[in-house]
């Protein structure tokens, strides 16, 4: 069974639609890459899946493990294992990072029929995934994201991602602004996740992580369509072609 | 009632006082009260056409019948009680005073070095007569020129609080916790009273807390004088937790010399109308200080900050930060002075204004006020009055939090800026857990009677 599906989804803000008829499926076990230009739509689908207020999705349907995914508000699709590494983490002033990823370890687990995890077995957890995304600890006791560099609030989402350990991650341009080491780090934090019974949707405009990271599928957004799928050799032919050549077929569709 | 009988009250009970021969005090003092009485007779309460009451109604106050020959105590607050208000451990001095008074029997004052002086103001009249007489008299005459009337009532009327004394190059160990408890209050009006001074590169470490444990309502009027001398150092917390139908009008007077540093951090979540004043005169090249603030309120409270920080030397330093959270059909006031008197070059004031709107029944009146006279000067402020930021909602919601949850980690967040700045960790602790119950699923409810 299709782990993702979405059809014939339309959604925007408020008078003016952004995606314009998505149709994608994602099976358990595969990462998919979803490439286009600035303003193609990359973004809001992303954010749409993760169910943001502030998109309203005009048209289609969403199949989330079977699920209507669009009738769930946003912290019942995090229950139920999908995660999204925001392109632009949302810094929370006051609250230390600990102590927010504990609320949200034990959201997810309390949803899962799991026992809450306590100060001391949270923090093994915490040790063993901070070592896996190469972050300091002092950044534990820091408030979310806040005074964090581009690249450490990237490590952050991935560490809330391994904590989370999600069975659909959604990654928005994780990799970008990321110099090679950190990219290396996002990478592995990735490539860990993926098992037989999980699947990986990176959005991207680059294929530079892709070079780290094997995608099953390339899809290219552009105009809120997808305009061109294919394996893996399709990011290639992108960094070779650019995306203009794609562009003119995206006019070309029916609206 | 009006604003007269009030007025009247007072008067009343001063005169009624004198009759009796019941003015606590020496002469010079007798002469002090009688001095503030009169200044109070001729302004009365303020009303919301003085300036610094624009947005602060003593209505409800006016409106309570004041009791002022109602006894104290009528009984002693328990062990149990006292520890529930008590931030640190038995090590600790803890002096506490009921309605106005010291009870000895209720404190525990660790020995100072020698030379040093901790215990209550009524009795240093006594015992250090000279001192308290200069440094009261030295304090009666700012109060005298800004026509303040709860200054002048706590002048006339004021009965104890707490002296501390500490000698040149003492580092206290231990804080020192200065515990005012109503307990029977009734319509009763009780002005404690502190003097604080430190002797130059002293240290010390200080909590004045305010609380109740009565439901009716009551006037607590304080006024505290800080002499801070060269290089000395003092971590200075206030905190309100007065009763649901408590009234709450405090200043904080500190006079600070050169290279000397207050720290202090204002937290009120408790009381029907608080009125907290703060005025800090950096009188000496070096001086600096922090003030920082946390209110957090919801039903009908309201409370008003008034800070004036008066640069009065040049190579002066000054940080401000005061939040508010506020729920219900709660009101804040903060209004931030901050003068650079002409020649003091070199001063360096920053001061931000936040608060947090929780409900649209909430009103917020946030006024900065900057006088600059001198050159080459680093001022500045900011404000920000707002709600919670929906894509921090949507960013917590996205790992699994329901929005109740994710809005109480919010309103924590943006009070623990203020209280995670609090650097005594039992003092902090106590804060935590008192703010832990008052939000509740990030609101600030009404309090139950």
């Amino acid at each position: 069974m299709d782990m993702l599906s979405i059809r014939k989804l339309h959604a925007g803000v408020a008078g003016k639609e952004i995606l314009r008829g998505i149709d994608l499926e994602v099976r358990a076990g595969e990462v998919h890459a979803v490439m286009g230009p600035n303003g193609s739509g990359k973004s809001t689908l992303a954010q749409v899946l993760a169910g943001h207020p502030g998109f309203v999705v005009t048209g289609g349907e969403v199949l989330y493990e079977g699920r209507n995914l669009l009738e769930m508000p946003p912290e019942e699709r995090a229950r139920a294992g999908l995660f999204l590494a925001f392109q632009y983490p949302v810094e929370i002033p006051g609250v230390p990072n600990a102590e927010f990823l504990k609320a949200a370890v034990n959201a997810v687990r309390e949803h899962r029929g799991l026992e809450e995890l306590d100060a001391m077995e949270f923090l093994a957890l915490l040790k063993e995934k901070m070592k896996l995304v190469d972050m300091d600890p002092a950044f534990m006791s820091r408030p979310v994201n806040e005074g964090f560099s581009g690249g450490e609030k990237k490590r952050n989402e991935i560490l809330q991602m391994a904590v989370l350990e999600p069975r659909l991650a959604i990654l928005d341009e994780t990799d970008s602004g990321l110099d090679i080491d950190a990219l290396r780090t996002v990478a592995d934090g990735i490539n860990r996740l993926r098992r037989p019974d999980n699947a990986i949707v990176l959005v991207t405009h680059y294929q530079r992580l892709l070079e780290y990271v094997t995608p099953d599928r390339v899809h290219v957004l552009s105009g809120g369509c997808i305009v061109k799928s294919g394996d893996r050799t399709l990011a290639h032919e992108l960094e070779a072609r650019g995306y203009e050549w794609l562009e003119a077929s995206a006019e070309a569709l029916p609206r | 009632m009006t604003d007269r009988t009030t007025k009247e009250t007072f008067l009343a009970a001063y005169g009624e006082r004198e009759r009796r021969g019941a003015v606590d005090g020496p002469a010079w003092l007798r002469e002090v009260r009688r001095a503030a009485i009169d200044r109070f007779a001729e302004r009365g309460l303020p009303t919301t056409r003085d300036e610094d009451w624009k947005y602060t109604s003593l209505a409800p106050l006016v409106a309570t019948p004041l009791d002022l020959a109602a006894d104290a105590a009528r009984e002693m607050p328990s062990e149990e009680d006292l520890a529930r208000f008590s931030m640190g451990p038995a090590s600790w001095s803890r002096l506490v005073f009921v309605d106005g008074r010291y009870v000895a029997k209720l404190s525990t004052i660790r020995p100072l070095p020698p030379g040093g002086r901790l215990g209550s103001l009524a009795e240093a009249l006594i015992t250090d007569e000279p001192t308290v007489r200069a440094h009261l008299a030295a304090a009666e005459s700012p109060a005298a020129e800004s026509g303040d009337a709860f200054g002048a009532l706590n002048a006339a009327f004021w009965a104890d609080g707490a002296f501390l004394h500490v000698p040149p190059g003492v580092r206290l160990e231990e804080p020192i916790q200065l515990l005012f408890v109503a307990t029977a209050p009734g319509g009763r009006a009780d002005h404690p009273r502190s003097l604080i001074m430190l002797e130059p590169e002293s240290r010390v470490v200080l909590v004045e807390s305010y609380v109740a444990l009565a439901d009716e309502a009551y006037l607590t009027n304080v006024s505290t004088e800080i002499a801070l001398g060269p290089g000395a150092v003092l971590d200075h917390h206030r905190v309100v937790l007065e009763g649901r139908q408590g009234f709450h009008v405090g200043r904080t007077r500190v006079r600070q010399g050169p290279d000397s540093q207050f720290a202090s951090c204002a937290v009120t979540l408790g009381g029907r109308l608080v009125r907290n004043d703060v005025d800090v005169r950096l009188d000496a090249e070096g001086a600096a200080c922090v003030l920082n603030g946390l209110f957090v309120v919801g039903g009908v409270q309201h409370v008003d900050t008034h800070t004036v920080v008066d640069h009065a030397q040049p190579r002066t330093m000054s940080r401000q930060l005061y939040k508010g959270v506020l729920d219900g059909r709660a009101r804040g006031v903060f209004n931030g002075r901050v003068v650079v008197r002409p020649g003091a070059n070199g001063t360096d004031a920053h001061q931000t204004n936040k608060n947090l709107i929780l409900s649209d029944g909430v009103e917020v009146d946030s006024k900065p006020q900057l006088e600059i006279f001198a050159d080459d000067v680093k001022c500045s402020h900011g404000a920000a009055d707002g709600q919670l930021a929906e894509d921090a909602i949507f960013y917590l919601e996205s790992r699994g939090l329901d929005e109740v949850t994710a809005r109480s980690l919010l309103t924590h967040g943006f009070a623990n800026e203020v209280l995670g700045r609090i650097r005594v960790e039992p003092v902090r602790v106590w804060c935590e857990e008192r703010l832990r119950g008052r939000l509740r699923g990030g609101r600030v409810p009404e309090e139950a009677a």
